[in-house]
């Protein structure tokens, strides 16, 4: 991403909060990254346009499985200050509780990282830290195809 | 048109999306993302996002437990375990279609496979196989009403 190698540049390659405003789908799901010190967190406010059931309401399976990807590449980007964005391999979530209307935190954990591949956990949560509602693990391709 | 396929009308994630239903049978459906620029993950290519995949693989594995007529399609339930493979990326400004298949139902959980593709289902984009645990909590909970 040529983002990336601007930021480099200019001594900001852990400038996350820049690129999730430059990937259009993160705008849209309304994702933004806080950084204290070299821990970062992902911040999904609750919109109407996130909702999966309308009637408990719960947030749809599918943006949080979106939120954690985001989550894991964002940590994986900023662990590494690689200059393209990793691609995806393959990704396993579990749902452990339903996403209620309310503001979703994500933190991500590299816990391998290779020459060509990167393994990252993730886990997302709302009031309760101890109380995720969804993790994941998934495998990231760090040189092109 | 029958009523199954202004479902996808009323999950408002759905809708954000654009995900739409092009058609279905008994366990098996299939469900098109027209290409937009909100979706893009990458700015420099106009990839869409793996996240719109995951979205739409589990929205598709859903809809699949819940074609009209099988058994136990009215009963709530939620996604219990998603994985999905991916192959490639999309190509930018063409649609993105998934297929799912339930393939198997218990009294307690529907097992689901499905495959993303944008030109023919023998070029998967993306690959998936989902569980979805039936009887969940459908009822609005304490607190959150009104939210």
């Amino acid at each position: 991403m040529k983002l990336l190698s601007i930021l480099r540049a200019e001594g900001r390659g852990q400038d996350m909060q820049a690129v999730v405003e430059q990937i259009p789908y993160a705008r849209f799901l309304g994702i933004s990254v806080d950084r204290k010190g070299n821990e970062i967190t992902t911040i999904m406010p609750f919109t109407h346009d996130l909702v999966g059931n309308t009637t408990l309401p719960a947030i749809h399976g599918g943006a949080i499985g979106a939120f954690l990807e985001m989550t894991s590449v964002i940590q994986l980007l900023f662990d590494t200050a690689c200059e393209r964005l990793p691609k995806t391999i393959d990704v396993s979530i579990d749902y452990l509780r339903s996403g209620r209307p309310q503001t979703t935190y994500g933190r991500a954990i590299v816990t391998r990282h290779g020459r060509r591949v990167a393994n990252v956990r993730s886990e997302i949560w709302q009031e309760e830290r101890s109380k995720p509602i969804a993790v994941s693990h998934g495998h990231y391709l760090l040189t092109p195809y | 048109m029958d009523q199954f396929f202004n479902h996808l009308l009323e999950i408002p994630h759905a809708r954000a999306l654009g995900l739409t239903l092009v058609e279905y049978s008994d366990n098996r459906c299939l469900v098109k993302v027209p290409y937009a620029e909100h979706l893009v993950g990458d700015p420099d290519t106009g990839v869409i996002h793996g996240g719109v995949l995951t979205a739409l693989l589990d929205n598709t594995c859903g809809m699949a437990v819940r074609t009209p007529g099988v058994p136990r399609s009215e009963v709530s339930m939620a996604t219990l375990d998603l994985r999905i493979d991916y192959m490639g990326a999309a190509v930018p400004h063409q649609d993105i279609l998934a297929e799912a298949i339930c393939y198997k139902r218990t009294n307690n959980v529907a097992f689901v496979r499905a495959s993303a593709f944008q030109t023919t289902a023998d070029e998967p984009i993306a690959t998936c196989v989902a569980s979805f645990m039936f009887g969940t909590a459908n009822e609005p909970r304490e607190g959150d009403a009104g939210r």
